[in-house]
């Protein structure tokens, strides 16, 4: 194992408060700027001695805070997912979109709207854990075959049949409902404009259970990293270890999608980062990673209200245009096993 | 010789078979006899309408469209040398897709919407470039070439579920659902549209068979045999993405007719292409006859989209091939 990245305890940690310093900046952008210009008095007047008779004040506490809060809530937890899926499948293309667990929970929710009437959020976000879970089951029953059986490669590729069935079923349940069409389609390419701040508060529970799970994980995730072979030689319960860590990435995946809508790319690109800055140790690549995929999101949902203007882009499709790229490159670089 | 001749036998049998039950059944249910009446006018007023204006037209839109997707797979496999390419996994559809959704947002009165094949076999073309450079290091290798398709796709797929967004309301339903995969509507207009170039691009599929044999051998075996490798390969990928883009335009994205099709016919025939593609074309017409015959009559009074069915089918399978395949 080769270390990368800022090497000491000290340069690591510094990196980690730049980063963090980075995702207050892309905060405070994401509520300063956007379709109604807000200058900076009432930005600040609105977090710290909010004057509801002020238009503009009204509009950076009402509406773009609580973006702000769900896109970094989700930002982060969907990137944590994909460390945790990366470590567990050893496939440097895994993540929550690519095979196909937000497409999972997404099915679940609007299963969930269309077919059950379902109004409450707290019942829909269990809708989500269960389609997340569907989907993770099958990756994870597939990649049990066995490393030399099923190369990541084609982990990749059950992915993308699972998620095209989701996509599928979803839009077959849709089409007996189409009088929220447009709404869900919004939701569907992955938004975080108008979500109402109650949505992130039902979620934020699992999600930052999630988060302090993974990072306590942390250890047995280097150790999963190198083989499984190295894992169980050191005595390991690796089934343990990869059950508890699914479990972490159907909540994280799950409440991000009821939220959010599948977001893709975040899960996939920011761990690569990451691990670039961080090198491979999971007790720094998990907070690298949340901070990270909280900063990406914001500033692409920040990118996505002037694209354009006077309308917004949903930010899944601001994030796709980024991270296709990036997942060529990865593909291309050829260190995946075909 | 003669197991190929009985195969194909029994699967036009099963496909005509399967067609007259299609018409026959649905919503309203009409006699089988009363069926070949109302054909020819001769029947009911009401259901003659129903077989002739309604039926029949996506019988052959279902018929051609399958066909189409299931040669460009056929077509895909052999020229990949990989059973697990398909026109919806390395990008194909989704290229389409897009352009077909561009063509109807952004398509000024001047234009006819006789053209919309021809744009959505123009996005194939483009996004089949494009992964094929994106996934050229030294040569194409077949898996990274999937991959790259898989990362195309997703965006292709992000730009389409864009124009929908902004679509208006009334567009976005309609076109969400061909999303899907549906031929529901599908009116003579529709076949108009389509039968000329599914009838030619087979015809050429069929025509550069000794091709897509030579293609099957390895490439020094093929050039050693006088094959000019890269023209016929390319001659192939043509064919395989007018097909496909053709198919996708009036029938949306209907998904995994490209991968199950050809399977089924190699399996029954063998890889020889003389074989192989017509019985592929008669696998994919059936595949998405029956399944449209499914989403139509199953859950009434909704007509689904078929293209629910088909993923719903071929997504388990798909996974079993991966299973199946894999390296012991």
């Amino acid at each position: 194992m080769t270390e990368q990245g800022f090497s000491r305890f000290s340069y690591k940690l510094a990196g980690l408060l730049a980063g963090a310093v980075l995702l207050a900046c892309g905060f405070i952008a994401n509520i300063r700027w956007g379709f109604t210009s807000v200058n900076w008095s009432d930005t600040i007047a609105a977090l710290f001695h909010y004057d509801e008779t002020s238009m503009n004040q009204v509009i950076v506490k009402l509406t773009r805070l609580p973006r702000a809060l769900i896109a970094a809530a989700v930002g982060a937890s969907l990137a944590v997912a994909g460390v945790i899926m990366q470590a567990i499948t050893r496939n440097p293309l895994a993540s929550p979109s690519i095979l196909g667990i937000n497409s999972g929970a997404a099915l679940g929710v609007v299963l969930g709207v269309t077919a059950l009437a379902i109004q409450s959020q707290s019942t829909l976000v269990w809708f989500a854990f269960g389609g997340a879970a569907i989907a993770a089951a099958t990756v994870y029953g597939l990649s049990a075959l066995g490393y030399e059986g099923m190369t990541p490669m084609r982990i990749v590729l059950a992915g993308a049949a699972m998620s095209a069935l989701f996509m599928s079923a979803t839009q077959g349940l849709l089409v007996r409902n189409q009088s929220s069409l447009q709404d869900v389609l919004f939701w569907l390419a992955g938004s975080i404009a108008g979500r109402p701040l109650e949505l992130l508060v039902t979620v934020i529970p699992y999600m930052a259970v999630s988060w302090l799970g993974a990072w306590l994980l942390s250890r047995h995730l280097n150790v999963l990293a190198a083989g499984e072979e190295t894992a169980v030689g050191v005595g390991m319960r690796t089934s343990l270890v990869k059950l508890v860590g699914g479990l972490c990435i159907v909540l994280l995946a799950g409440s991000s999608v009821a939220v959010a809508g599948p977001i893709g790319f975040i899960g996939i690109v920011i761990p690569h980062v990451a691990r670039y800055l961080a090198g491979l140790d999971h007790r720094w690549l998990i907070p690298y990673s949340a901070v990270l995929g909280a900063t990406l999101l914001l500033l692409a949902d920040l990118a996505a209200r002037f694209v354009i203007p006077p309308q917004e882009l949903p930010v899944g499709v601001m994030t796709a245009a980024v991270g296709t790229p990036f997942f060529i490159y990865i593909a291309r670089r050829g260190k995946v096993k075909a | 010789m003669i197991r190929s001749a009985g195969w194909f036998a029994a699967l036009s049998g099963a496909l005509i078979a399967f067609s007259v039950i299609y018409i026959a059944f649905g919503d309203m249910s009409i006699p089988v006899e009363r069926v070949v009446q109302a054909l020819f006018g001769e029947g009911l007023a009401e259901e003659t309408l129903v077989v002739r204006e309604l039926r029949a037209p996506r019988l052959v839109v279902a018929v051609l469209t399958g066909a189409s997707l299931a040669v460009a797979g056929a077509i895909l496999q052999g020229v990949f040398r990989n059973p697990l390419a398909a026109p919806d996994l390395v990008g194909i559809t989704g290229g389409a897709a897009a352009a077909a959704a561009s063509f109807l947002t952004f398509r000024s009165a001047a234009v006819s919407i006789g053209w919309l094949p021809a744009a959505a076999m123009c996005g194939a073309g483009f996004v089949s470039m494009l992964i094929y450079l994106f996934a050229w290091k030294k040569g194409v290798a077949p898996s990274r070439l999937i991959l790259v398709g898989i990362g195309i796709g997703a965006l292709t797929g992000a730009y389409t579920k864009a124009l929908l967004v902004f679509g208006n309301e009334y567009t976005a339903a309609d076109a969400y659902l061909w999303l899907t995969g549906t031929i529901y509507a599908s009116s003579w207009k529709h076949v108009l549209m389509l039968a000329p170039w599914t009838v030619v691009f087979l015809l050429l599929a069929v025509y550069q068979g000794r091709n897509m044999n030579v293609l099957a051998l390895t490439d020094d075996s093929a050039i050693s045999v006088g094959n000019n490798v890269g023209r016929s390969r390319f001659t192939l990928i043509v064919i395989s993405v007018g097909l496909a883009g053709s198919a996708v335009a009036i029938g949306g994205v209907i998904g995994f007719v490209g991968l199950i099709g050809p399977h089924i016919a190699r399996r029954l025939v063998g890889p020889g292409a003389h074989k192989l593609i017509p019985m592929a074309a008669i696998c994919g017409s059936l595949i998405v006859v029956a399944a449209d015959f499914v989403a139509r009559t199953a859950f009434l009074p909704y007509d689904l989209p078929v293209g629910v069915f088909t993923a719903g089918v071929g997504a388990p399978f798909f996974i079993y091939l991966l299973y199946r395949s894999r390296k012991r």
